[in-house]
């Protein structure tokens, strides 16, 4: 009769234990999950600034060939970015996100220095193109501050909730890598705002 | 021990001085489609502008908002703007067609915040255009009351074009539970102005009706269907679309 009784005990707490295995292990999934989608957004976001960039730069052209030096770049560093490898496996290689940070950074850098020389020709900068071009660009660049925000705050909880013991168990047995972010803004991802 | 003590004290002062802006600049909870905390509109105006983003919400189900502030206190713009929709849930979920149209009124500054939904007709050069050609120019002049009815009017249009009842699939349901609730809220102040009045009419329930309901100058509304409902949050996303501007 005790004998029962303990194994019921000794039974229940081992189906206590495997359920809270289930739901942490569920947990750590939901996270990486939503860590995935956040850089789908990030990678979205960015890409919608490389589309941008080709009609930026023949309209700039029209107005200001002499600036070959800026477009040229802008170009190149549009090229070599879009050459990335940028699928969601990223988030789990430090080197390669680093790598992708900085030639976004880059890139952002070359842009708002296009910008900042486009300042100089009164006739580009009453162009309604232009005009559209650089509003969708500012846009785009506020995006892209708002999803890598997101995209930080989930890999944050993730990367926490995967250190945190007695999860950290759980995460160690289903092999539940810590994943790669973006190092603390650099605020060149913000294009200067042009004011006219 | 004095200087430590003092040390102290200035640590302390410069933990409250660091922590404060952060405090005074939570965003509003909206409760109408037009929150004017900076007092530039009369209550007259204000309500015109509240009906038509109100009508415009129950014939397109788009929550259209506008808000008001004095000044940002030094903060970002796009970073307010972006907690201020993300507190309210502006538009509702899955459709994400929610746009605030957020006015500093001393920092000469403002910003349209465009949900996800609505990115495609509401894109950032349009949004940008109606800032600088529609609402900008009436700023300039003080207008504060034409300049954002116009502005509205004009985002309405925009993306009207685009965005049909058609569209939004749950709409008629939705309606049918506005109305629902509606009925309900009615149902619990007659009961309350009821209870009220049984127990000597000292007007406490006829005061509760005042203050919710008809916060900003609601003079002439009234029980019509229309007035009382205010705004509430859908769950609608955002992403950072819209555009900012000065005038």
């Amino acid at each position: 009769m005790k004998k029962n009784l303990t194994l019921t005990i000794i039974g229940g707490v081992v189906v206590i234990v495997v359920l809270w295995f289930i739901s942490a292990q569920n947990g750590l999934v939901t996270k990486e999950e939503a860590v995935t989608a956040k850089w789908s957004q990030v990678e979205n976001v960015y890409q919608r600034r490389l589309d941008l960039i080709p009609n930026l730069v023949e309209t700039v052209k029209g107005y200001a060939q002499q600036e070959e030096d800026i477009l040229t770049r802008v170009t190149e560093l549009r090229s070599r970015v879009g050459q990335m490898n940028v699928s969601s496996e990223i988030v789990n290689d430090p080197e390669a996100m680093q790598r992708f940070q900085n030639a976004q950074s880059e890139l952002g850098g070359a842009l708002s220095r296009l910008l900042v020389v486009a300042e100089n020709y009164p006739d580009l900068k009453s162009n309604q193109n232009f005009l559209t071009l650089q509003s969708q660009l500012e846009g785009t660049e506020n995006r892209i501050a708002v999803e890598r925000k997101r995209f930080i705050e989930a890999v944050q909880e993730y990367n926490t909730a995967i250190r945190r013991f007695p999860t950290s168990l759980v995460a160690s047995i289903g092999g539940f890598d810590k994943k790669a972010t973006f190092t603390a803004d650099d605020g060149a991802e913000r294009a200067p705002k042009v004011e006219f | 021990m004095y200087p430590a003590r003092f040390r102290s004290l200035s640590l302390l002062i410069l933990f409250l001085v660091w922590t404060l802006p952060a405090v005074a600049l939570e965003p509003p909870e909206l409760r109408r489609y037009v929150t004017d905390l900076a007092g530039v509109l009369s209550s007259g105006d204000a309500d015109q502008i509240e009906r038509m983003l109100e009508q415009y919400d129950r014939s397109s189900s788009s929550q259209f908002l506008v808000l008001i502030i004095p000044t940002l206190e030094g903060e970002s713009l796009e970073d307010y703007s972006l907690r201020v929709v993300e507190k309210n849930r502006i538009g509702r979920e899955g459709s994400d067609n929610g746009l605030l149209l957020l006015v500093a009124v001393n920092d000469r500054k403002m910003r349209f915040e465009v949900g996800y939904g609505l990115e495609p007709v509401l894109t950032d050069a349009l949004t940008s255009v109606i800032i600088s050609d529609v609402i900008a120019p009436r700023f300039r002049n003080g207008d504060y009351a034409n300049g954002i009815y116009a502005g509205m009017q004009a985002a309405i249009q925009a993306a009207s074009g685009e965005f049909t009842i058609s569209e939004t699939a749950g709409r008629p349901k939705e309606e049918k539970e506005g109305n629902l609730f509606g009925l309900i809220i009615f149902l619990v102040i007659m009961f309350i102005i009821f209870r009220g009045n049984r127990r000597g009419g000292r007007g406490g329930g006829i005061w509760f009706i005042g203050g919710p309901f008809s916060g900003g100058g609601f003079g002439g509304g009234g029980f019509g269907g229309g007035s009382f409902g205010g705004f509430s949050g859908g769950g609608g996303s955002f992403g950072g679309g819209g555009s900012s501007g000065g005038w």
